[in-house]
């Protein structure tokens, strides 16, 4: 049994990603086998130049996705955190997107049903987007250690001779 | 097909009627793509001295097979090809960004805009939807403001927009396209092409697949220059930029100051690219599938022009900076983002007003034609308000708008000799006089003064020829460098990219044919390479270029270099410049007036444009 403090998604560092979507490119050759970023379940965002940021799936804690759906279509892997789509189930009616408020919950553009980050789960070294990543933005991360990360950058900061 | 889209759209804006080709499969593999496609399509659309600004030139927008995939600095060029209006023969200008591979996966390898709108309009590409719509409402707007207004109008976020500012609309000769906010196909005037045809912007949406021949291999390719990216071949790029060469071209003394007037700023520290990472550069982004990042933001940190926020090179800052004696860097950002706010050329507009302030300096405009602004070299506060009158067509900016040759006509007065331009094109910033290779290679290259047609300039400033020597043998030098860039635009790979190539022919022939399929050697490579400068040739002999134009701005030609130095003294002789262009000639098989022979072009397999020399051949 895994704690939820445990459980590992995508994280993308802003200060780090330059909005190259190699992380889309990956994610669709994996997962679909075609370079096609609107088949891809991370999705970068470029908000003016300086403004860089990729988003997948954060594999919540009581999923707004999971409680939104009519059709019980989504389940959450307990483990894992990751979010099952029962493609057979969804009519694609899009709920789960209005209540994801990260956006990482997307309408697959010809199988007309919602897919989002499965964290890679086939592949034996993990995200795709992780291993690709050009500039090491992308982190496969706990909450807890995204929690540290910005604790330790937050002392950093506050102790100017910490830093190095 | 794999790599390729396999189709081309046409659209007429006469009468709104769009319809779309196979892809001519013959041209695909003679001609690659980017730029190399796009002059070929253009001559098949167009007659013989049309004029650049009419409706009959067609504005060709191209991209090249591997756009769309993952390979990086490859997947997402895009170029634009025409009759250039400042250089009268073909008119190219490639970008990169997000732009291109969405045109992929919309479907097209190429679109072709024929006609002119009666309205103002833009087109919307959404894979297989072709509308176009009004664009009344974005007129007189920026590149910039445009694409937001449109993703706005259209409610998608990932739509990509490609737009001319005002200085396309209305004409002007250095105006560019501009995509994704800073990304500009910035040289000979595509802008004002796009604006004589009435079209405002170009926004595409594309949801297809693209498949490679060989995906398994590609990827092992793709990894492999990842890494190699990582490297010393683009580390110039990830670290300081282009903007490295300001003390590398100053301490060579290579580096046009003040309209060629000094080949060497004296201020030139103020205005390095060490100087601007350290104060200025807030974030370097990336293109699309790009694995090493060049793009260099840059923001005023403090002053009148707080806050400004540009993306910077090397050559805009040069045109803008030494080039015009400014050495404030906050008043040279503030000008970039004039250029891109208006949709100008940066490099062009920074040797158009070099030009004013030199016609300023020497009495051909008084301070009554600046509308009281004293224009003198080093005047940050002119630059600025030239860049604006420029952009807006008012004042004597509605002259300097038509480019320095042009404008330098309309002064007279012998303000010719002190237009630097080659066939109408301004200069970059490389001192022609001291680096003789690369003179060639300005003289020859079928857009005008350009350093992206060849990049000779590298044997001169590396030292690997004596630079200040013409001499037998350069012209192949020129002949080689100008078949890969030809490539690297047509492919379209990034030329920043190009050190990463470690097999150069030989790793862009593999990479072509793993996303192909099209069975391609490096041999047969470099011969389209050849090929392509060969098509451009032979437009421009169309269009009544030839041996006279290959040649060098008067202040090359005629003012030795007065700084003191071991470069002090230099310039080109005509007969210099007579010894490379025949050695050149004779290095492509040309003819000594510059025309390629039938046996030439029998060998590249061009017969069936043999026609557009027959009758001079024969002369």
């Amino acid at each position: 049994m895994v704690r939820p403090q445990d459980r590992k998604f995508v994280s993308a560092d802003p200060d780090k990603c330059v909005g190259c979507v190699v992380c889309e490119y990956a994610c669709s050759l994996t997962n679909e086998k075609t370079f096609n970023p609107t088949k891809s379940r991370i999705r970068a965002l470029r908000m003016g130049p300086l403004n860089n940021i990729a988003v997948a799936c954060r594999h919540c804690e009581e999923p707004a996705c999971v409680a939104a759906c009519p059709r019980d279509a989504l389940s959450q892997e307990e483990n894992t955190g990751i979010i099952n789509v029962d493609e057979e189930a969804c009519d694609g009616c899009t709920w789960c997107i209005s209540a994801c408020q990260f956006g990482a919950m997307m309408m697959h553009p010809q199988k007309k049903v919602v897919f989002t980050c499965n964290s890679c789960k086939d592949q034996e070294d993990g995200p795709q987007c992780v291993k690709w990543c050009p500039e090491e933005a992308l982190t496969f991360v706990t909450a807890q250690q995204l929690a540290q990360k910005s604790r330790i950058s937050a002392v950093r900061n506050l102790f100017q001779e910490a830093k190095e | 097909m794999y790599g390729y889209a396999g189709k081309v759209l046409y659209i007429d804006l006469n009468t709104g009627k769009t319809w779309v080709e196979p892809l001519n499969q013959e041209y695909a593999k003679k001609y690659v793509g980017g730029i190399g496609l796009g002059m070929r399509l253009w001559l098949d659309n167009s007659k013989a001295g049309v004029d650049p600004l009419s409706p009959d030139n067609p504005l060709v927008l191209s991209i090249g097979p591997i756009s769309g995939t993952v390979f990086p600095t490859a997947g997402n060029g895009h170029s634009f090809v025409a009759k250039s209006p400042a250089t009268f023969g073909i008119g190219e200008a490639v970008a990169h960004g997000t732009f291109g591979s969405e045109l992929k996966r919309a479907g097209y390898d190429a679109v072709i805009f024929k006609g002119s709108s009666e309205k103002p309009v833009y087109l919307w590409l959404d894979d297989d939807s072709v509308q176009l719509m009004d664009a009344s409402h974005l007129l007189g707007k920026s590149p910039s403001e445009t694409e937001d207004i449109i993703k706005q109008d259209l409610g998608d976020y990932y739509v990509r927009v490609a737009a001319i500012g005002l200085a396309g609309e209305k004409l002007s000769r250095i105006a560019c396209i501009i995509n994704e906010k800073t990304r500009a196909a910035g040289r000979t005037g595509m802008g004002a092409v796009m604006g004589s045809k009435n079209l405002k912007a170009i926004a595409v949406r594309g949801t297809n697949d693209i498949r490679v021949a060989k995906p398994t291999e590609f990827i092992e390719m793709v990894k492999e220059f990842h890494e190699r990216m990582k490297g010393p071949a683009a580390q110039k790029y990830r670290t300081l930029g282009t903007s490295e060469n300001i003390l590398v071209h100053n301490a060579l003394q290579c580096m046009p100051t003040r309209n060629y007037n000094n080949a060497h700023f004296e201020n030139a520290k103020k205005v390095s690219g060490e100087y601007l990472n350290e104060k200025f550069v807030v974030k370097i982004i990336g293109c699309s599938s790009c694995a090493m990042r060049c793009e260099h933001e840059v923001v005023v940190p403090e002053g009148p022009y707080k806050g400004t926020l540009t993306r910077m090179e090397y050559e805009t800052l040069w045109a803008m900076g030494p080039y015009c004696g400014i050495d404030e860097l906050d008043a040279i950002v503030k000008g970039m983002e004039l250029c891109n706010y208006y949709g100008i050329d940066a490099i062009s507009a920074g040797v158009v007003v070099a030009f004013a302030m030199d016609c300023y300096e020497n009495g051909l405009l008084s301070t009554k034609d600046f509308d009281g602004l004293e224009a003198n070299f080093g005047n940050s506060e002119a630059l600025i308000q030239i860049l604006e009158k420029i952009g807006t067509r008012t004042g004597i900016g509605n002259i300097l708008a038509e480019g320095v040759r042009i404008a330098a006509q309309k002064i007279g007065k012998g303000a010719e000799k002190l237009a630097q331009h080659i066939k109408g094109l301004e200069v970059t910033g490389y001192d022609l006089r001291c680096l003789k290779t690369a003179a060639l290679g300005f003289a020859v290259s079928f857009r005008g003064a350009d350093h992206n047609r060849h990049g000779a300039y590298a044997f001169d400033v590396k030292g690997k020829v004596d630079r200040l020597k013409a001499e037998k043998g350069r012209g192949k030098l020129v002949r080689d460098m100008e078949d890969i860039y030809a490539l690297i635009d047509s492919l379209i790979v990034c030329k920043f990219s190009r050190g990463t190539y470690y097999k150069g022919l030989v790793d862009m022939a593999t990479l072509y044919t793993l996303v192909t399929g099209i069975e391609m050697t490096a041999e047969e490579l470099k011969k389209s390479g050849e090929r392509i400068n060969t098509v451009a040739r032979l437009i421009n002999i169309r269009e009544g270029l030839g041996r006279k134009d290959d040649t060098l701005p008067w202040k090359v030609l005629n003012l030795p270099i007065p700084d003191d130095g071991p470069v002090k003294g230099a310039y080109v002789t005509l007969d210099e410049l007579n010894l490379l262009l025949d050695d050149y000639y004779q290095s492509r098989g040309w003819n000594s007036n510059g025309i390629p022979t039938k046996m030439k072009l029998e060998e590249l397999n061009m017969n069936a444009l043999l026609k557009i020399v027959e009758e001079k051949l024969e002369v």
